[in-house]
């Protein structure tokens, strides 16, 4: 790699840590709101009929009935409504500019929080059907994909602010037919196939990668333990640094957490039985949608589970995936989740945990637990996020009614306790969008500058109709 | 050499017989066959009959596959077999009218599976009924959350072919069978390659190379297309004369203009795929001019064309409520709600799921999130019932509880939309059906094991 393209690296990174630090250094006035006399759902201390909860600073600072509002806070009716912990997404691509860097088998150089677009649109889609906070994934193109992002939706605001400091980094894992692409159309004369092609390859290649980084630690152990001896030997060298093997000593460490994209119940078991070998925890087996045929060998492992509530049938590795592959799981003491993995289906989070309930028979706090608290687990935030504890981050959803009824929808999204999505606001804004759109339209279109220099004369395209070619 | 010639083919067998048992369990799925028609009577149940009014408690009675009787007070027929339905509700069974079921398995890596696109763009005599397989694994998963019938349509070219519509029990498609022609399937072409099933845009295998190109190549699809109908007319009328009038000659007989016979006479009606606001209006515009019986299907940007739509009485399978916006601008909810605007503008319309098997069984979930978003929590039972039964031409067969209707009805244990809600008996055309499907199965295979 040129020197200048590492320099200009180094300097994103630079920026991308200056980001981070001055929001931290200002934090901002947030007006308490008091919550009052809803049905709240706690997740993990029951479900509380009329009661109140006072949020402050961004953290829950009461939970009780007949809470009194500190001067200056925002009131808010809750009769009739259901308070609930913000939904977490542990499987999302949302908001990110690019997915997969799917030239090399090894990608844990790459990081997500590099192309994410803090004015995606979807970000807010997602915060109208109650979700607060999503693990942003590399692809599942290579074996040892990208470095992942977890995010606070906290629309409008910078990516920096959205990065929660201090939790945990994560990598993304892939195994199976997303990897070997045999599914894939093999244009004639285009490039040749990548390795691996065979689930083979990818124990080959994990294998190989984390025996490159047990080297490449014991040089840096080694390089450590001698700089640590007084006096230092003035020869001492530092080994050249490696952006691809660091992640993976990371995790050697167990202080990167691996989301395995997984499906069938071999592939499962070939990777934990390999990070058993190399004295590591998966902490995430993504999808894994045959895993209920292994739950003992997952809960055995330390391993939890993410996966769809019923997608099935898209390939054939998700042919054998049943909607209670998370009941079974659970039952089994696995620590299991459902997610997206879709801008669509990640604003019915709601929908997908209830019928966990049907199919294999959740309680329904169980059922909770899928979609908050246990996936605040799995990102390692779930001392700060994932139930509605005093406390705890204030990141909540009201409902206009239970949030496993169909018939339910998201009346507010509150991040660290300010809110970002509020369906009143939002729908008293949309006559204002409206005329701003039709008067756009009414706008002369822009017009290419004529060839002969100079811009072409008004008028020279005709008006698009309107709801014309979009 | 005989015994060597004999063990050798019991050998062969063998090998397939032990080859054909992992494919079964990859690509099909036994769907337990429906029991044979009885006479059956559920007692003190709640009846949603959605045509009527509600009973709190009741008793339907179903025979021969007909409903019978229905009510407060309905005696028991000597010999009926008694459910009793206390704390349960009985419902008719759902439709979707917009599933390509029993065509497509596996879309992606096993291409083989997928058997609801022709090759061509005009392929009226491709009639879904000869592709449907009774055995496809999402018929046993669909069927168990009260979704008793669907219309299964084929897709891609120009004109894809006859939708069929089906019960979601038999073990043959014969005796699946609702109505084996129930529409013809219709996308105009569109400038850009769209129509043609695969690539779209300019750079897309379809499209011209610029918009000119493009344009043209558009014009000159829907020449074809209008060709084919006006054909299809002539060889109508050539048939019409010759019946009337012996000396006339009956005109050599054609298969693809014998399929498009029932839609030219407008006796079935055309279901064309259409999702902007600017291909439903053509596709409304073009139904009108060539004296077709239009049904949009898709239809996302239906309420944008509602005054058309209930001005021409045209019909909306909508299927695209879970949809993202399709503009960065739009309301967070504009597809959730399009339901309710329809119902508002007095469009007639059912809901589908939009997808073509594995998903189906989520279609009363997508029409409860339509009641969250402003329709009545009554329209949207109906949008799943009656009112696709009706769009498609069986309402008077199917759709709700009514004493001579088909008895599809499924018994539930809570509301029939909500995604707890749990099936406690299903009835596929007056037959008892079994509620095992393929996931059942792995379910009870694994579930123990610890």
């Amino acid at each position: 790699m040129p020197r200048s393209m590492l320099s200009a690296r180094r300097a994103l990174m630079l920026l991308a840590g200056l980001a981070v630090t001055a929001n931290a250094q200002a934090p901002r006035k947030i007006t308490p709101m008091l919550i009052k006399n809803g049905t709240v759902i706690t997740v993990t201390k029951g479900t509380l009929a009329n009661t109140d909860v006072l949020l402050e600073n961004g953290k829950i600072t009461k939970i009780g009935a007949n809470l009194t509002a500190p001067p200056g806070a925002e009131v808010y009716d809750a009769t009739g409504k259901y308070v609930m912990p913000g939904i977490i997404d542990p499987h999302s691509h949302s908001m990110s500019d690019a997915t997969n860097e799917g030239s090399l088998s090894v990608t844990s150089m790459v990081r997500i929080m590099d192309v994410l677009n803090p004015t995606a649109v979807n970000g807010y889609r997602s915060l109208a059907g109650g979700v607060t906070m999503i693990n942003i994934l590399h692809g599942s193109a290579n074996t040892i994909g990208g470095q992942s992002a977890t995010l606070k939706l906290k629309v409008g605001r910078t990516i920096g602010e959205m990065l929660p400091a201090g939790a945990p980094p994560g990598i993304k894992f892939a195994l199976g037919e997303n990897v070997t692409r045999k599914s894939s159309t093999q244009i004639p004369g285009g490039p040749p196939r990548r390795y691996p092609a065979t689930r083979m390859g990818q124990e080959e290649i994990i294998r190989d990668a984390f025996t490159r980084a047990r080297s490449y630690k014991a040089e840096w152990d080694a390089y450590r333990a001698k700089a640590a001896m007084k006096p230092v030997k003035a020869a001492l060298v530092a080994p050249r640094r490696d952006l691809e093997l660091e992640p993976l000593v990371e995790i050697l460490e167990g202080k990167r957490f691996v989301h395995a994209h997984s499906y069938r119940s071999d592939e499962i078991v070939m990777l934990l039985e390999l990070a058993k070998e190399f004295g590591f925890t998966v902490r995430t087996l993504q999808h894994a949608l045959d895993a209920y045929k292994v739950a003992p060998e997952i809960k055995a492992s330390g391993a939890s589970v993410s996966a769809f509530a019923d997608s099935w049938s898209y390939k054939i590795e998700a042919y054998d995936a049943i909607p209670y592959n998370v009941a079974i799981n659970v039952r089994n003491g696995v620590r299991s989740t459902i997610n997206s993995d879709s801008d669509e289906r990640i604003r019915r989070l709601n929908i997908d945990a209830a019928k966990l309930i049907k199919y294999g028979g959740l309680t329904e706090t169980e059922a909770f637990e899928t979609i908050t608290i246990n996936g605040a687990w799995q990102l390692g935030m779930e001392q700060r996020t994932g139930s509605i504890e005093v406390g705890k981050d204030a990141d909540i959803g009201i409902w206009n009614a239970h949030p496993f009824s169909v018939y339910a929808r998201v009346d507010r999204t509150i991040v660290d306790g300010e809110t970002f999505f509020d369906r009143a606001k939002d729908e008293a804004e949309r006559a204002a969008r409206a005329a701003e759109r039709a008067e756009l339209e009414k706008a002369e279109p822009n017009t290419a500058p004529s060839p002969r220099g100079g811009g072409g004369p008004p008028g020279a395209r005709p008006t698009p109709p309107t709801g014309g070619a979009r | 050499m005989r015994t060597l010639i004999q063990s050798a083919s019991r050998a062969v067998v063998g090998a397939l017989a032990l080859g054909a048992l992992p494919l079964q369990a990859q690509l099909g799925s036994p769907n337990p066959a429906p029991g044979p028609q009885q006479t059956v009577a559920i007692r003190n149940a709640r009846i949603v009959p959605v045509v009527g009014a509600e009973l709190a408690s009741g008793t339907i009675v179903f025979s021969a596959g007909k409903i019978t009787a229905i009510g407060a007070n309905v005696s028991v027929p000597a010999g009926a077999q008694v459910i009793d339905g206390t704390g349960l509700s009985v419902y008719p069974g759902m439709m979707d009218a917009g599933t390509s079921m029993g065509l497509a398995e596996i879309p992606q890596g096993a291409n083989a599976t997928m058997d609801a696109s022709e090759v061509g763009s005009f392929n009226p005599n491709s009639i879904a009924y000869y592709g449907i397989t009774p055995h496809s694994a999402h018929i046993g998963v669909t069927r168990v959350v009260g979704i008793t019938h669907v219309l299964s349509s084929p897709s891609g070219g120009i004109v894809s072919g006859q939708a069929s519509l089906v019960n979601l029990a038999g073990w043959t498609p014969a005796a699946m069978s609702v109505q084996q022609k129930a529409g013809l399937v219709i996308t105009l072409p569109r400038a850009g390659g769209g129509g043609f099933g695969f690539g779209g845009g300019f750079g897309g295998f379809g499209g011209g190379a610029n918009n000119a190109d493009a344009t043209r190549q558009r014009e000159k699809q829907l020449d074809s297309l209008k060709a084919l109908i006006a054909d299809a007319r002539a060889y109508a009328q050539a048939l019409d004369a010759s019946a009337k009038d012996k000396s006339i000659p009956r005109p050599v007989a054609d298969v693809k203009l014998d399929a498009m016979l029932p839609y030219v006479r407008g006796q079935l009606p055309v279901l064309f795929q259409a999702d902007r606001a600017v291909d439903i209006k053509a596709s409304v515009d073009f139904a009108s001019e060539q004296g077709l019986t239009a049904i949009i299907v898709g239809g996302r940007e239906a309420p944008e064309q509602a005054a058309l739509l209930k001005a021409k009485n045209v019909p909306v399978l909508y299927g695209t409520l879970r949809n993202l916006p399709s503009r960065e601008d739009d309301a967070y909810d504009i597809n959730y709600s399009a339901p309710a605007k329809l119902a508002a503008a007095g469009v007639r319309f059912a809901i589908t799921a939009g997808d073509g098997g594995a998903e189906v069984r989520d279609l009363p979930h997508i029409a409860g999130m339509a009641a969250a978003f402003g329709l009545s929590k009554e329209d949207a039972l109906k949008s799943v019932t009656l009112w696709p039964a009706q769009i498609t031409g069986i309402g008077d067969r199917f759709g709700s509880l009514e004493v001579g209707k088909v008895a599809n009805l499924v018994v539930v244990d809570g509301d029939l939309l909500e995604a707890r809600t749990n099936t406690k008996y299903l009835f596929i055309d007056g037959r008892a059906v079994s509620l095992e499907n393929r996931h059942t199965t792995l379910y009870n295979t694994h579930k123990d094991r610890r």
